[in-house]
């Protein structure tokens, strides 16, 4: 049911689905339902988009069935369900458009893969706020950047190529001058150094301990005592020199990804960092980006925030809308026995896995996916952006775009699967 | 009946509906289906808001920073509508079952970023029944700027104007702050009508009558919707004047004015301009305003004001707040607020936007709102109805807010009542008239089935909290204010004629500056159908 036959072609202007930034300037080959990346392909869009497609099918338990029986399988277990959990949501805007009408119709508990990284951030938004700024404002605008607890290629190969060392731009004429600071640890730092060579500066420290540095510099900024003894000379330099150029800096920009600032309470880290930008932002102007949200995340949080009042970890089991951002992880909705049926959904990065769990487990997955568990129903789904037409927020939650197909699938998207589930219940 | 457009003023008169449109009486041999009784009720086409914030980035910014206010007003779903939550701030479902529940047919989104408008659609492709519409942002955006700055020819900004309207999607043009978003972001913390923008040099006053200028020439019939500079600052009553005659003659709508409309005299250095406000709309016609009243309680401010939704984020409440800097277009600014009775300014507030309310002689060029969400959800539209028709209760609920306030407001001097008539003309017949909806806001042959019928109480706010009938598109929507059916309302469009050549320019300019290409920033036809928008209106240009 996979590939069929079609011309060669050569598509141009893709956008690229594979993470968050929306590159959208892809020249993608079709050879026989074989992609090949031509153009401005990063090494994370290659792996995804020439990944070779298995033919498989529906299975339920493990035994082949049609798509239909597969499709009705998944009615009959939501309908026996009184608490299903749909997790994963690596889907497009339509797919979770479905989702969430289903949920609601289920009375299910809604929550994302990378929804630790991105609830991090939410509980900063909702305790005090912030100060942002977005992808075109950073490339034509930008004079400091500063990476904390993040190198950004790492997770997004092409950050600096197109927003940082971009040689065009509307107001910052030396955008090869731009400064460049890294504070945390195990980063590479190669992509900051300069055109020109200029090397960015790097404040190692490890990732629990960003916030700490942050408190002790934005004191520093506000003219508070600080005792700065305990300081070794070392980062009492680095500290005098961050506090000059976050002061002189005509744009400054912090970015951060709440998905890599993997400790306890990392979202008071997060929160240090947005402080302290809204306070240099009263002497001079200052934003920041949020890197994260790959696998339709950061659609996620908008779907679910426009159709329900919340962003992710919903229950929908009283009848209407519940949150709690903590309660209703698909971690402790598991870990607590809370659900009793997971729909677990990703179509774009065969790499995820989804959670093991003791109750029946619906699996809406790329072809390629290799559960480590024999779920009870597994429907291989199409790609957004790949094998069908779609939108996706990027990371700056501001810009969406169009997707386009590449490729003619067999396989439904979990769009179709999800509303002809919804038409049986 | 009360369709001022028709110049019918309560008179009794049959309503045939056919196909969802209001027709001419049929042939007696025609069957008619069903038959409503409306004797000694009101009827009124379906109502029309020019100005609320219900969907885009920054509503959404909104609903998520506070949780607070949807876990004190969850929606449960029912067999026929969706679940969802919030009270200044609803989820997309919510608000349109709401403003079906109070007779409102049609919505229009007053700052959709042209960046972000995609976003905007797809959100309101989520707001069932209504029918809605959109104004792109302009004035801020550097492509505009830097042609003003450079003194591009005329119709070179018109075919740019044009284009905005196309790629977005668009049935108007606004600005926000005039060139004050884009110098928040070089470090200018105030921008007066006269003042430069540091980065291209050019003034407020310049892109403001440069964008009315376009819009008139591309025939767009909404004026170009003005959110001035100054918003909220004490004393910028001289701003709003200034901008009227910035005009020069020329249509102009200016939105909220009641934050526009403030003086510096007493004590406090704080007081009302509505006298030399309301004076200023009535000499000129070309001007049309919306209040923008503010009613008592917790709210939330989205604008795309960034300049002075950052000023405002000491009045905080709670105190979290969000500023973002987007895509050298625009930006925005998300700042909770509580409008409280007693405290002086907030009284004062409240005051002034009534007394412009009744101080404006003409009723088709003075629109009601709230600015939903900014002064109050729009929920509270009845309880402003019965304060405009009401004088006793608008006096009782004087003798109740600050003192001192009710003390220096002329608002007790003031005898005014709204009619049913001047409510119809206030809240349908004008508003459709301004945006150029040709088949909305009456309820002649050839008009939408759009229809409101009220019971005709005295008690106003209970009259407009719960229509007895609500028709949209001729199917019933909506019965003593509940929602008995569901339908996709449409969204209203313009495609004003440009010359296609700009796109050459624009996407040089998309390839080498912006982080998306030009072809993705344009919205088709077809995505808005896609979404489950119902369909498309292209309404005419003049």
């Amino acid at each position: 049911m996979n590939s069929a036959k079609h011309p060669d072609k050569i598509h141009k202007e893709v956008p690229c689905p594979f993470c968050c930034l929306l590159c959208d300037d892809l020249v993608i080959q079709n050879r026989a339902g074989i992609l090949k990346v031509r153009e401005n392909g990063c090494s994370r869009a290659i792996a995804h988009y020439e990944q070779v497609q298995p033919e498989i099918q529906p299975t339920i338990k493990g035994k082949v069935v049609t798509l239909k029986d597969a499709i009705l399988h998944i009615s009959n277990i939501l309908k026996s369900s009184q608490h299903p959990l749909f997790s994963g949501l690596g889907t497009d805007v339509g797919g979770l458009r479905s989702t969430l009408q289903l949920a609601d119709k289920t009375g299910a508990i809604v929550d994302h893969m990378h929804s630790t990284g991105l609830t991090r951030n939410m509980l900063v938004l909702q305790d005090l706020g912030w100060m942002m700024t977005t992808l075109t404002e950073i490339k034509n605008h930008a004079d400091l950047i500063v990476f904390a607890g993040t190198d950004a290629v790492s997770g997004y190969p092409r950050f600096f190529e197109r927003f940082i060392w971009n040689k065009n731009a509307l107001f910052n004429k030396n955008t090869g001058g731009r400064k460049v600071f890294y504070i945390g640890e195990n980063l590479d730092t190669r992509p900051g150094i300069s055109p020109d060579g200029q090397q960015p500066v790097t404040v190692q420290c490890k990732h629990e301990d960003i916030g700490e540095f942050i408190a002790i510099l934005h004191a520093t900024l506000a003219g508070d005592k600080v005792n700065l003894e305990n300081l070794s000379g070392k980062r009492l330099k680095e500290l005098k020199l961050l506090a000059y150029h976050l002061t002189n800096a005509r744009y400054g920009v912090l970015v951060w990804a709440p998905g890599e600032m993997d400790f306890p309470h990392a979202e008071l880290t997060i929160q240090a960092l947005c402080e302290m930008v809204k306070f240099i932002n009263r002497s001079t102007r200052f934003g920041c980006l949020s890197l994260g949200g790959n696998d339709g995340g950061v659609s996620a949080v908008n779907v679910s925030t426009w159709q329900s009042g919340y962003p992710l970890r919903v229950n929908f089991n009283n009848g209407y809308p519940e949150y709690d951002p903590s309660r209703f992880s698909t971690d402790n909705v598991l870990k607590n026995n809370e659900a009793d049926a997971l729909v677990w959904i990703s179509s774009f990065d065969t790499n995820t896995r989804p959670p093991k769990a003791d109750i029946p487990v619906i699996l809406l997955a790329t072809p390629a996916t290799e559960p480590d568990f024999t779920p009870d129903v597994f429907i291989p789904v199409c790609t957004p952006g790949v094998d069908h037409a779609g939108y996706l927020f990027r990371t700056d939650s501001v810009v969406s775009l169009p997707l386009k197909q590449v490729r003619v699938s067999g396989y439904p998207s979990v769009k179709h699967i999800l509303d002809c589930v919804s038409g049986l219940i | 009946m009360y369709d001022p457009i028709h110049g019918i003023n309560g008179e009794q008169r049959n309503i045939y509906i056919r196909d969802g449109f209001i027709t001419t009486k049929p042939a007696t041999s025609v069957r008619i289906d069903r038959n409503y009784d409306l004797n000694d009720m009101i009827i009124m086409a379906g109502a029309i808001d020019i100005h609320t914030h219900i969907g885009g980035g920054k509503v959404n910014i909104a609903r998520m920073m506070l949780p607070e206010d949807h876990r004190g007003d969850p929606v449960a779903r029912t067999a026929i509508t969706r679940s969802g939550s919030g009270y200044t701030a609803p989820s997309t479902f919510a608000t349109g079952y709401r403003y079906a529940e109070m007779g409102y047919t049609t919505c229009i989104e007053p700052a959709m970023l042209p960046a972000n408008a995609r976003h905007a659609h797809m959100e309101m492709a989520d707001i069932p029944i209504i029918d809605k519409g959109a104004y792109a942002l302009l004035g801020n955006d550097d492509f505009f700027l830097r042609m003003l700055a450079s003194g591009k020819d005329r119709s070179l900004i018109c075919d740019y104007v044009s284009w905005i309207i196309n790629a977005t999607k668009a049935i108007g043009i606004k600005v926000v702050n005039p060139g004050g978003i884009s110098a928040f972001k070089f470090n200018q913390r105030k921008l007066d009508l006269d003042e430069t923008n540091s980065h291209y040099g050019v003034t407020p006053r310049q892109i403001l009558i440069t964008l009315a200028r376009a819009v008139r020439e591309l025939g767009i019939p909404h004026p170009l919707h003005v959110h001035g500079c100054n918003l909220g600052v004490p004393g910028n009553l001289l701003t709003t004047l200034d901008t009227i005659r910035a005009a020069e003659g020329l249509p102009m709508h200016l939105a909220h004015i009641q934050f526009h409309s403030y003086g510096t005299e007493g004590d406090r250095k704080f007081s009302s301009g509505s006298a030399h406000i309301a004076e200023a709309v009535n000499a000129n016609s070309n001007i049309s305003i919306d209040v923008g009243q503010i009613l008592f309680g917790q709210t939330v401010t989205a604008s795309g004001d960034t300049m002075l939704q950052y000023a405002g984020h000491r009045h905080a409440h709670p105190n979290k707040w969000v500023i973002m800097d987007i895509e050298c277009d625009a930006g925005c600014g998300v700042v909770p607020f509580k409008y409280r009775d007693k405290s002086f300014v907030n009284a004062l507030q409240w005051t002034i936007g009534l007394e412009l309310f009744l101080l404006v002689n003409d009723p088709w060029r003075i629109f009601l709102t709230t600015d939903h969400p900014n002064g109050a959800p729009f929920t509270s539209y009845p309880h402003l109805i019965r304060l405009l028709m009401d004088r006793s209760f608008r006096n009782d609920m004087l003798s109740t807010i600050h003192k001192q306030a009710a003390a220096v407001s002329i608002l007790g001097s003031l005898d005014r009542e709204y009619s049913l008539y001047e409510i119809a003309i206030m809240t349908r017949a004008a508003p459709a008239r301004s945006l150029g909806l040709q088949n909305r806001g009456h309820l002649g042959a050839g008009a939408a089935a759009d229809i409101t019928v009220y019971k005709n109480l005295k008690n106003r706010e209970a009259m407009f909290a719960k229509p007895v009938y609500v028709f949209k598109d001729g199917e019933l929507v909506a019965r003593n204010g509940k929602i008995i059916k569901v339908i996709n309302g449409s969204t209203h469009i313009l495609k004003p004629e440009y010359d296609k050549g700009i796109e050459k320019t624009l996407k040089n300019y998309f390839d080498k500056y912006h982080t998306m290409k030009l072809d993705h920033f344009k919205i088709n036809d077809d995505e808005i159908v896609a979404h489950g928008n119902g369909n498309i209106i292209v309404q005419s240009c003049m």
